[in-house]
């Protein structure tokens, strides 16, 4: 019972972070601010998600599995991340 | 709790959707870069949201497919956009 609460928290919490990235990337004025609230969904968003289903899926392969996706991820999005910010610095004038 | 989970899916995806909105208005490549990427992100938390909703555990290892594919997509986006003149840019 009390890990079905745990996992309903943690999931609305990364609910709300890709709530809270599609606001920024919609509503921020600027490439660079918008890849700011872009990489908060990315990672503690779907951190939390994969936090709450932990306690779900089998112990331990399976929860191994979801750590790894979110590891993939957090790889991923550090380096996407550095790529966007050099295209998006090369598209603004010089200063 | 399935109900839940599922629901918690539904949202997740909406608001993704909703975030490719900014590949319609641009302005530039990056922005359109980073709606493609938070799009491989939430598909990602909406599988494995299903797949925690229905026992379907296939479904993440589509979320594990989902995550390597997005990861190359973006790179390979992020590299064809960069100016090919600046000398930062390290093309390999």
């Amino acid at each position: 019972m009390s890990l079905d609460v745990f996992s309903l928290l943690a999931i609305a919490a990364g609910a709300f972070f890709f709530l809270a990235g599609t606001v920024g990337l919609l509503r921020f004025p600027d490439a660079l601010t918008r890849l700011h609230a872009l990489t908060k969904a990315d990672n503690l968003g779907l951190g939390l998600v994969v936090l709450g289903l932990l306690p779900r899926v089998d112990w331990p392969l399976g929860a191994l599995k979801l750590i790894v996706i979110w590891l993939v991820v957090l790889l991923a999005g550090a380096t996407v991340g550095q790529l966007i910010a050099r295209v998006a610095r090369q598209a603004r004038p010089s200063p | 709790m399935a109900d839940l989970l599922l629901a918690a899916a539904g949202f997740v995806l909406l608001m993704v959707a909703l975030g490719l909105v900014r590949i319609l208005r641009g302005p530039t490549v990056a922005d359109r870069i980073m709606a493609a990427q938070l799009l491989g992100t939430g598909g990602i938390a909406t599988l494995l949201l299903i797949a925690a909703a229905t026992g379907m555990d296939a479904a993440i290892d589509v979320a594990l497919a989902l995550a390597l594919l997005a990861a190359f997509a973006s790179a390979a986006f992020a590299y064809g956009a960069a100016d090919p003149d600046d000398p930062e840019a390290d093309r390999g």
